[in-house]
């Protein structure tokens, strides 16, 4: 096949690819947009092998086939709690292919300058985007520590390493050569820079740098693109870069702080909030049946939390029950619930919640005040009204869903510590609050308990 | 001229990347992210390029390492997300069939 057919076909797979996102702009076609994407690549993917560059095939073969083995593997054994794992992984990996593909087009003869500048960011952001998602992986599976790491005389450390990057790289475009030393620096800095990049975020700031480093792998495809003349990696690999800055962007107007904040300064509580002071009335799993069974309408708000516990599937049968009981029932979802974008919606929809009944924050608030029951399972910060009202507090000006507007309010909760924020909640001490202390999956099943009787 | 036209499809497919996933609701963001994900293992077709290659050893090595994490990106990112997408059902309660 000649490379203008190759193209052409590229341009069919571009235009799908464009398809299948669209349709998953609603629930209902989302698995169809889903295969148009998976049939694009299958194009790109087939006329490539085409490509009169390729002449021998072993090597393609055994790569592929153990890829795919692990990644089907993968993808059909993870638990919708770990999801935000799982993309952070696809991230990295997504950033070392991109890393290699650079590093392999050096090899091609009649490389321009433009060619080495783009090898060179190809490099740049797939090794940080490698290395910055292994880290992230490590934080969210918890099997390092998930704190924020902040040392003294971190920026000067950052700045030297991306000056260092700048120097080389434009060292290594003055000469370049596969056997450059320039190379090897600027590989190894880019994944330094990676792992200093996430180390300062804490992790409840995950949601924005999972989105954020899923965008650094499609700009690290892009490059790719740019490097090997690969029209379909331009494309495809922005589309993923815009995604990702568009899922960063909300993320960050949902915390109400600015994505240089969210990246440099890690979660600093300066300010002291207004301490709040009162009494907390905690409820049996009795009396809040006896108030759900009377309720006419009830909101779930879910956070963190109740993936924790693994209380889904508890959660909506108590929403069915609620609902025989003549009950409207909603699962209001605040925009950073969870570790990564639409977390919980995942979780809801795996217990088999219709999603017509997931309720963005901006829609439900403007009613939450005709809502006779708001139950909180899980969440803490995103229901915390010191966000509207207190000035001196570290989330103040964060949009949040106004439980304590709602007719009464129970919070679920295993003890009275603080939220990830190591904020105070003056919801807890709310006249309409009533606090359900033990672990959220067993305080549901007993409540279920009593209505089974 | 190659560059100049390189970045005008660059910068055409940011736009409409800007346009169509704004429009992707909230419900469907994991999804997206992992939906995104597999689009990004596009990589693959620049690593078949230098892993079927005779360019010598090294960058036959660098593509086919690349063409397998590529791989693990395709295959493993639109198995999931068919996964996730096919847990989103709407309850037919009042109006059995009604898809709208």
């Amino acid at each position: 096949m000649s490379l203008v057919v190759i193209n052409f076909w590229y341009v069919i797979a571009a235009a799908l690819f464009i398809f299948g996102l669209k349709k998953l702009g609603s629930p209902d076609s989302a698995v169809r947009g889903n295969i148009y994407s998976a049939a694009a690549m299958l194009i790109a993917v087939a006329v490539t092998l085409f490509n009169k560059n390729i002449l021998s095939f072993d090597w393609i073969i055994i790569a592929a086939v153990a890829g795919s083995i692990i990644g089907a593997v993968a993808a059909q054994r993870v638990q919708m709690t770990s999801m935000p794992e799982m993309v952070a992984i696809f991230n990295g990996s997504g950033g070392i292919a991109s890393l290699l593909v650079g590093w392999a087009a050096l090899f091609n003869s009649g490389n321009t300058l433009l060619t080495n500048i783009t090898v060179v960011i190809s490099i740049v952001v797939g090794g940080m985007t490698f290395s910055g998602s292994i880290l992230a992986w490590g934080k969210l599976s918890e099997i390092m520590n998930s704190a924020a790491v902040v040392f003294s005389g971190q920026r000067v450390v950052n700045s030297a390493i991306v000056l260092g990057l700048l120097l080389f790289s434009v060292l290594f475009c003055l000469e370049p050569s596969v056997s450059s030393p320039y190379l090897y620096l600027i590989i190894s800095l880019s994944i330094l820079l990676g792992v200093m990049a996430v180390l300062p975020i804490g992790g409840a700031d995950m949601p924005v740098v999972i989105s954020l480093l899923n965008s650094y792998s499609g700009l690290a495809a892009c490059a790719a693109g740019l490097a090997i003349n690969n029209n379909i990696l331009i494309v495809a690999g922005s589309m993923v870069g815009a995604a990702g800055i568009i899922l960063t962007n909300i993320m960050c107007k949902a915390m109400n702080r600015s994505l240089a904040h969210v990246l440099f300064s890690g979660f600093s509580a300066a300010k002291q909030a207004t301490k709040v002071e009162g009494e907390v009335k905690p409820i049996t799993a009795d009396d809040a049946f006896l108030i759900l069974e009377a309720a006419q309408s009830v909101t779930f708000v879910p956070g963190y939390g109740m993936a924790v516990a693994q209380a889904q599937h508890v959660v909506r049968e108590l929403g069915e029950l609620l609902e025989k009981n003549g009950a409207d029932v909603t699962y209001a979802i605040h925009p950073v619930a969870g570790r990564m974008p639409g977390h919980m919606n995942v979780l809801l929809a795996e217990a088999n919640v219709s999603y017509d009944q997931l309720i963005e924050m901006e829609d439900i608030n403007p009613r939450i005040g005709g809502v006779d029951v708001a139950v909180v399972i899980g969440a803490n910060d995103v229901v915390n009204p010191a966000a509207r009202n207190d000035e001196n507090s570290p989330i103040y000006g964060m949009p949040i869903i106004n439980v304590d507007e709602a007719r009464t309010v129970f919070v679920l909760k295993r003890s009275m510590a603080s939220g990830f924020s190591g904020v105070d909640n003056p919801l807890f001490f709310c006249d309409n609050t009533r606090m359900l202390f033990g672990d959220a999956k067993q305080s549901i099943s007993s409540v279920v308990a009593e209505f089974k009787i | 001229m190659e560059g100049v036209f390189l970045s005008m499809v660059l910068m055409l497919s940011v736009f409409l990347g800007f346009e169509l996933i704004s429009k992707v609701p909230a419900t469907l963001h994991t999804p997206l992210m992992s939906g995104a994900n597999a689009i990004s293992g596009i990589t693959v077709v620049g690593a078949l390029i230098s892993a079927g290659g005779e360019l010598g050893d090294l960058p036959t090595y660098l593509g086919a390492a690349a063409v397998m994490f590529a791989m693990i990106n395709v295959v493993g990112g639109y198995m999931v997300t068919n996964r996730m997408l096919s847990m989103f059902k709407k309850k037919d309660k009042s109006q059995p069939g009604d898809k709208s």
